[in-house]
């Protein structure tokens, strides 16, 4: 079966199960390895992608029922060859132990910031509810999340 | 002089048992410098800091520097990267390896330049003679200038002279991590890659009966069925097609099962064990003993608890012409090549093992079985790699466990409220069941296979580190102590080790026991452990986290909230670190501040040590709160997320850390100093909140209920 998914603003088309989760062909049919897996069942937010400007759990989404939507991936949010300003902040702030979680998390954080640019850091802890770190890089990321914000409202 | 000593002299670290510059560093004719270590990266940014090490020492920047992946085909071998021990270890060898390559440098330097040594000064590779006239590392070296052993006789810089050692240069492997791009083992891609799964028994023991493997076979892009004994694995062309082929193997397969788990998940099940007792310490004055007024009893216990990563265990691995090639998150690539040479019946040198990085690791953890899975179901794919990735319940279920724990503590106080007596006696199993035994093999798949391995016999680490007595000789000074060890050999569930081992429970156990005594006699925690302490180190982070905090005498809370201190020197010979927590309870515990201060003597980098000391704190406030695993008579029942919840964002305290730093002391191993304070810090904040003595891990609702009532 032959899925047409338009992910980082570039059309593709699939050979795969419909049912297979947007995950599994984000990482191995499009080689985009950024979203991880880390539950497969939409627990931890380790896959986390940007689906029509919503963060969406990738594992949790069949690939057919992203058709026709615009998937964002942690590939496709650097501009004109820069970083993310989320993605400086991550380094600036050195916001992550083994890392694995974190883009997940930029992703969630992304599509919060998008929404809402002055969110607080109760919307920001909030928002980052169904994104588990293990390495308790937690503070640091926060830090990382509203020095980027500061930084795209100016 | 007696007798000469044939045995080679004792080198720095890991230098002694890999004697050769060259397997260490090498300077390279293009201006970089290739480093060697045989530590891993497991998340705590070693390779940043040993980058910074050799760095400093040759006089090169940081640039310069291209670290090798460990990989056994040209790697030292430094064992495992473990127990805080990589800056001790690694660092130690790479510090004296390059301080010697330095050394040669120089002399060639000087020789070229017609000078002598003193006349010369490098910097960033380039040694420059006082009277003019300069030669670079790049031109001057040639292959053999390291081909030789190390003397050890070189000094590293002494630390005033240091600028790339003690700062905060950023990690190396960051920007990658957040950039998106494939840098776990997680996101190896090969050519012709295909995809395994393994279908574990559903308990510990169980034994596969009937099993369709035609039906199997038939499902789309299946490309072999390995079945071997109780051992079931499926390879397909496609990951989603393997995941569906485990899932119609689970559906379909029988198992035999046993009940043989504990009767309940309270860790008192240990106390009615077989165990193997030994006295680790023991302290006699008659005198002061006789002095006791009044005596305390208390038992404190630590139940199962997970590493729970977030990256389920992976690996890739090939095999080709009777040779394997293993790519794998393992914390020991030698050690675990050990095991698999013993399962797959090859000699050593016909596998090669390859460290990728992997998510974060907090000691022994699914990786070396990964590794064997992916072996196994490559040898029925041969030159197409296999890649393995656990699912979320392969982790939660098979992972190696940080073992149960029960201590018990009893100690006297004299008139004045000093402690005269103190006994200690605890109750666990081995914390380690690591790959690379003499006798045994210490992978799950081989103990499933038709012709199964046995797992190596348990064995505690020895003390002064110790496993299960890690951290179990309390640090303070009493005139009698007796410390006894009850090592559990029966393994019910799978355990090894979990960062800091024993430490947390017997920290846990000491320093809770420590606020009660200080309770008893009317003391103020803080002072009543500097009353009992000497080592001014010790002192040093009590005082500074007291101070950071604001820190009142005899500060009670007020009934909703409070603050409670920890402390520990980890492994008794390790980092320093004083932990204070501000807790508020509501309908569960919230922790929502917490301080620490840390002495880990010379520091390599404050900011990599500070996120360490942060994140151990995190993780010990998540311990704290709310983890234990769930199991019944037959099976581990913490499979999801939902079953076994850590702490969110939600709940995470604003920490800050302080670090003292000691540039004229030995770096000590930092990584998991923070453990043991925090678990009890949190339990002492309670007390001083609502009067409720915690004693058993975790802090849940109902406990903070029953212990009110
Ligand atoms: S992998 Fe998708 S939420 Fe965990
Ligand atoms: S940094 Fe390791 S899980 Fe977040």
């Amino acid at each position: 079966m032959a899925i047409t998914l338009t992910v980082n603003g570039k059309k593709h088309e699939v050979a795969a199960d419909p049912e297979t989760p947007l995950l599994y062909v984000l990482r191995n049919d499009l080689k985009l390895k950024g979203a991880r897996y880390g539950c497969g069942l939409g627990q931890c937010g380790a896959c986390t992608v940007i689906i029509d400007g919503k963060a969406v759990q990738s594992c949790d989404v069949p690939a057919s029922a992203a058709t026709g939507k615009a998937i964002t991936t942690i590939e496709g949010i650097a501009r004109n060859g820069k970083l993310h300003p989320l993605q400086e902040a991550f380094i600036s702030e050195q916001a992550a132990q083994c890392g694995y979680c974190a883009t997940g998390i930029i992703m969630a954080a992304k599509a919060l910031l998008d929404a809402n640019p002055k969110a607080t850091e109760g919307e920001i802890r909030t928002a980052l509810k169904g994104n588990l770190c293990r390495c308790g890089t937690h503070q640091r990321i926060l830090h990382a999340i509203q020095r980027a914000a500061k930084e795209l409202r100016q | 002089m007696s007798t000469a000593d044939t045995s080679p002299r004792k080198l720095p670290g890991s230098l002694n048992a890999n004697r050769q510059l060259d397997r260490w560093l090498r300077i390279n004719r293009d201006g970089t410098v290739s480093v060697f270590p045989g530590k891993v990266e497991i998340g705590q940014g070693i390779l940043t800091a040993l980058s910074q090490i050799v760095a400093e020492e040759l006089d090169v920047a940081m640039g310069r520097i291209r670290l090798s992946p460990t990989d056994t085909s040209y790697s030292p071998d430094e064992g495992m990267t473990s127990g805080s021990q990589s800056i001790t270890d690694g660092g130690a060898a790479l510090r004296y390896a390059a301080a010697e390559a330095r050394d040669l440098l120089m002399q060639r330097a000087a020789a070229q330049l017609g000078v002598s040594l003193e006349q010369l000064s490098v910097t960033d590779g380039t040694v420059t003679a006082r009277s003019g006239g300069s030669v670079s590392y790049w031109d001057i070296v040639t292959d053999d200038l390291l081909a030789r052993e190390a003397t050890g006789d070189v000094p590293p810089k002494p630390a005033a002279q240091h600028s790339v050692i003690g700062a905060a240069v950023p990690r190396r492997d960051i920007p990658a991590k957040v950039g998106g791009v494939p840098s776990y083992v997680h996101d190896l891609d090969l050519p012709g890659m295909l995809h395994g799964r393994v279908a574990r028994p559903p308990s510990y023991g169980a034994k596969l009966g009937a099993l369709d493997e035609a039906d199997v076979r038939a499902m789309p892009g299946v490309v072999a069925l390995v079945r071997d004994g109780s051992f079931v694995g499926v390879v397909a062309e496609r990951e989603d097609q393997a995941i569906r082929a485990l899932q119609r193997i689970k559906r379909i397969a029988r198992w035999e099962e046993q009940a043989n788990l504990p009767e309940s998940t309270d860790p008192r099940f240990l106390l009615k064990e077989t165990s193997e007792d030994e006295v680790i310490s023991e302290k006699r004055d008659e005198a002061a003993a006789g002095r006791a007024a009044k005596t305390l009893e208390a038992e404190y216990t630590r139940p199962y608890t997970a590493h729970a990563t977030i990256g389920p265990s992976c690996a890739m691995a090939s095999f080709d012409k009777g040779r394997y090639t293993i790519w794998t998150h393992s914390q020991g690539v030698y050690p675990l090549r050990h095991d698999l040479s013993k399962v797959l019946a090859v000699k050593p040198d016909q596998i090669t093992v390859i460290h990728c990085d992997g998510a974060g690791c907090y000691g022994h953890n699914g990786a070396d079985d990964a590794a064997l899975d992916a072996a196994l179901l490559a040898r029925a794919a041969p030159g197409r790699p296999v890649r393995v990735q656990w699912m979320r319940e392969d982790e939660f279920t098979w992972e190696p466990y940080g073992p149960a724990m029960v201590v018990r503590l009893k100690a006297a106080l004299d008139a004045n409220g000093n402690i005269v007596d103190w006994a200690e006696e605890l109750w666990s199993n081995s914390h380690s069941t690591r790959p690379g035994a003499q006798k045994g093999v210490n992978l799950i798949a081989a103990w499933h296979l038709a012709q199964p391995h046995e797992p190596s016999p348990p064995r505690n680490p020895p003390l002064p580190g110790g496993g299960s007595h890690r951290n179990a000789i309390p640090i303070y000074e009493f005139p009698n102590q007796r410390v006894t060890n009850h090592l559990i050999k029966r393994m019910p569930l799978r355990v090894s080790a979990l960062r800091a081992l024993g430490a947390t429970a017997n920290i846990f156990a000491i320093e809770s026991f420590m606020d009660e005594l200080a309770a008893a006699a009317g003391a103020d925690p803080v002072e009543f452990r500097l009353r009992h302490l000497k080592d001014p180190r010790a002192r040093a982070v009590i005082e500074t986290v007291a101070a950071k905090a604001g820190w009142k005498k005899g500060e009670k809370g007020d009934g909703s909230r409070g603050r409670g201190i920890g402390f520990a020197r980890y492994k008794n010979g390790a980092c320093y670190v004083a932990v204070i927590v501000e807790v508020e309870i509501g309908n569960e515990i919230g922790v929502k501040r917490a301080w620490a201060a840390i002495d880990a003597g010379l520091v390599i980098n404050p900011d990599g040590l500070i996120n360490q000391t942060e994140g151990g704190l995190i993780q010990s406030v998540s311990w704290a709160l709310k983890e234990a695993v769930q199991f019944d008579r037959e099976r581990v029942l913490t499979q999801t997320w939902d079953d076994y919840p850590i702490l969110t964002f939600e709940e995470i305290p604003q920490i800050e850390v302080t670090v003292i730093n000691q540039p004229d002391l030995p770096p000590l191993g930092a990584g998991e100093g923070a453990q043991g304070p925090t678990v009890s810090a949190v339990a002492n904040a309670v007390f001083n909140a609502i009067g409720a003595r915690l004693r058993d891990l975790p802090f849940t609702r109902d406990r903070v209920v029953a212990a009110l009532t």
